[in-house]
């Protein structure tokens, strides 16, 4: 079942409807609630090497759903530590919980200052309602 | 400068998009509405996956109003369309339906339509809303004395009911595929007509513009889960049903496309025969397969199939779970079980030719 619309106070948001949750030099990164929206239920997530880096603005994977395929853009650059299988396993998990379970990956910081051009919630909103 | 405003009114009229009767019954059931073919259509209202799988396990309702009716009259009706449609109207009488294809003089396909027969001497056609103008036009142009041609697509409204459930559903009796019948669904008079574009028992319902909103209404009462266009395409691929302008178009033939079935290229002239005929002689030099993903991908529209092979139609099966689709390949990799690579982005991903259908119900 799919989620109802939200965007959480604590996350950071990128434009291009990516989150991440900061914990130190840490970040949990995930496409928004508005981004699972616009697809449709996801069935396929192509995601990175393991290993390998993301960076910030840059694409590091695929989120695809019946429809229409997607970037995703990395909000922070960073090494991965985790890939989250349970999206490769079950893609819809993002349309079930796309802040909490449809976690995507978790990297390790290259750049905490990078985190200060990220939106807040209230930026996000704003930018949903008046893109 | 007035090129400028020729050129300004041209793009206010590609933005006018076309609205079926229904289209505030779609708004306020939620649907996504999106431009297709030149019409503001519902893609989906709850989602493609249930809504597919409402079809495929029960009933579903599709507002196809946008597609073309076009009524074909007159004593020399038959003869006209005899020389212009691939498959045989001799096979069929009065209440009897034909999937057909309306050749060019290659042997290309200007459109495959389900042909109606009404009555002696009287056919509906139904097109795709695509190519309700180039079919109209098609056949007004080669009108023959004592034959008519008449756009009546804005007249009509169009409903497919689909799903194991559907006639049950409409209170209405068993009937062989492909023929119809004048009768009545939630008290609204409706052609009847079993056919549809799912692969699943059901009808499609055409009645007036004006009565559609009643006729939708009962059929939603009725328990028909309301369906938009992205599951009418998973559908529909499933069960390998081509979509004109991606499967076949002007530039690929009935042979190549496994539609032989519905040429009659022993029983009659019609145009392009010589070309099909030779091309079914010799055997066509590529043929249009049905595949099934070996990895997690998803194959998608115009990527390449190594060895000069094309996807034409691909999505994910929400039946099979798994990547799925149809293009051309050489005929030497065209039989059941060939392997074939697919450049998903950039990345090969293993696919198998596979029977079509890809989806068939467990019996």
């Amino acid at each position: 079942m799919a989620a109802e619309e939200s965007y959480p106070g604590e996350l950071k948001y990128h434009p291009e409807h990516d989150w991440a949750r900061i914990e130190g030099d840490e970040a949990t990164l995930g496409v928004t609630w508005f981004a699972q929206d616009a697809l449709g239920e996801l069935v396929h997530f192509e995601p990175p090497e393991a290993g390998a880096t993301v960076a910030k603005d840059s694409t590091y994977g695929e989120v695809e759903s019946v429809k229409a395929v997607s970037d995703v853009v990395a909000p922070l650059s960073g090494e991965i530590l985790e890939v989250n299988q349970k999206v490769v396993d079950a893609p819809e998990t993002v349309n079930e919980d796309p802040y909490g379970e449809g976690w995507l990956l978790r990297i390790r910081l290259s750049d905490s200052a990078e985190v200060d051009s990220l939106l807040d919630q209230a930026a996000y909103e704003q930018l949903l309602q008046d893109p | 400068m007035w090129d400028a405003v020729g050129a300004w009114l041209a793009s206010r009229r590609m933005q006018t998009l076309l609205r079926t009767p229904l289209r505030e019954r779609h708004v306020a059931a939620g649907a996504r509405l999106v431009p297709f073919a030149g019409w503001e259509m519902p893609v989906q209202y709850e989602g493609v996956i249930p809504e597919h799988k409402a079809v495929r396990s029960d009933c579903g309702v599709f507002d196809v109003s946008h597609m073309g009716e076009l009524h074909v009259e007159g004593p020399k009706a038959q003869e006209l369309l005899q020389g212009l449609l691939s498959n045989d109207l001799e096979r069929l009488a009065d209440g009897g339906a034909q999937y057909t294809l309306l050749t060019n003089e290659r042997g290309g396909i200007v459109d495959d339509l389900i042909v109606y027969r009404l009555e002696a001497g009287h056919f509906l056609i139904v097109c795709n809303a695509s190519n309700r103008d180039p079919v109209y036009a098609w056949l007004k142009e080669r009108e023959i004395r004592g034959s008519e041609v008449r756009d009546a697509s804005d007249e009509y409204a169009l409903l497919a009911v689909q799903g194991p459930r559907a006639l049950e559903r409409l209170g209405l009796p068993e009937a062989k595929p492909f023929t119809h019948a004048m009768g009545s669904v939630g008290g609204v008079e409706a052609m009847i007509a079993r056919t549809g574009y799912t692969g699943e028992e059901g009808c499609e319902l055409m009645c007036p513009a004006e009565d559609a909103v009643e006729l939708w209404d009962a059929v939603v009462q009725a328990g028909a889960v309301p369906c938009g266009l992205g599951a009418r395409d998973t559908l529909r691929l499933e069960v390998c049903y081509p979509l004109h302008g991606n499967d076949i178009t002007p530039d690929t033939d009935a042979i190549s496309a496994g539609l032989g079935w519905t040429c009659a290229l022993d029983d009659k002239d019609f145009t392009g025969v010589e070309d099909l005929r030779r091309i079914k002689e010799a055997g066509p030099e590529r043929r249009l397969v049905a595949f099934t993903m070996e990895e997690k991908a998803v194959p998608r529209t115009g990527m390449a199939i190594a060895g000069g092979g094309e996807v034409t139609s691909g999505t994910h099966s929400p039946m099979l779970d798994r990547g799925i689709g149809m293009g051309y390949v050489a005929a030497a990799s065209a039989a059941l079980g060939t392997e074939l690579k697919i450049d998903v982005r950039g990345k090969d991903r293993r696919a198998t030719v596979a029977p079509k259908p890809i989806y068939k119900r467990e019996e």
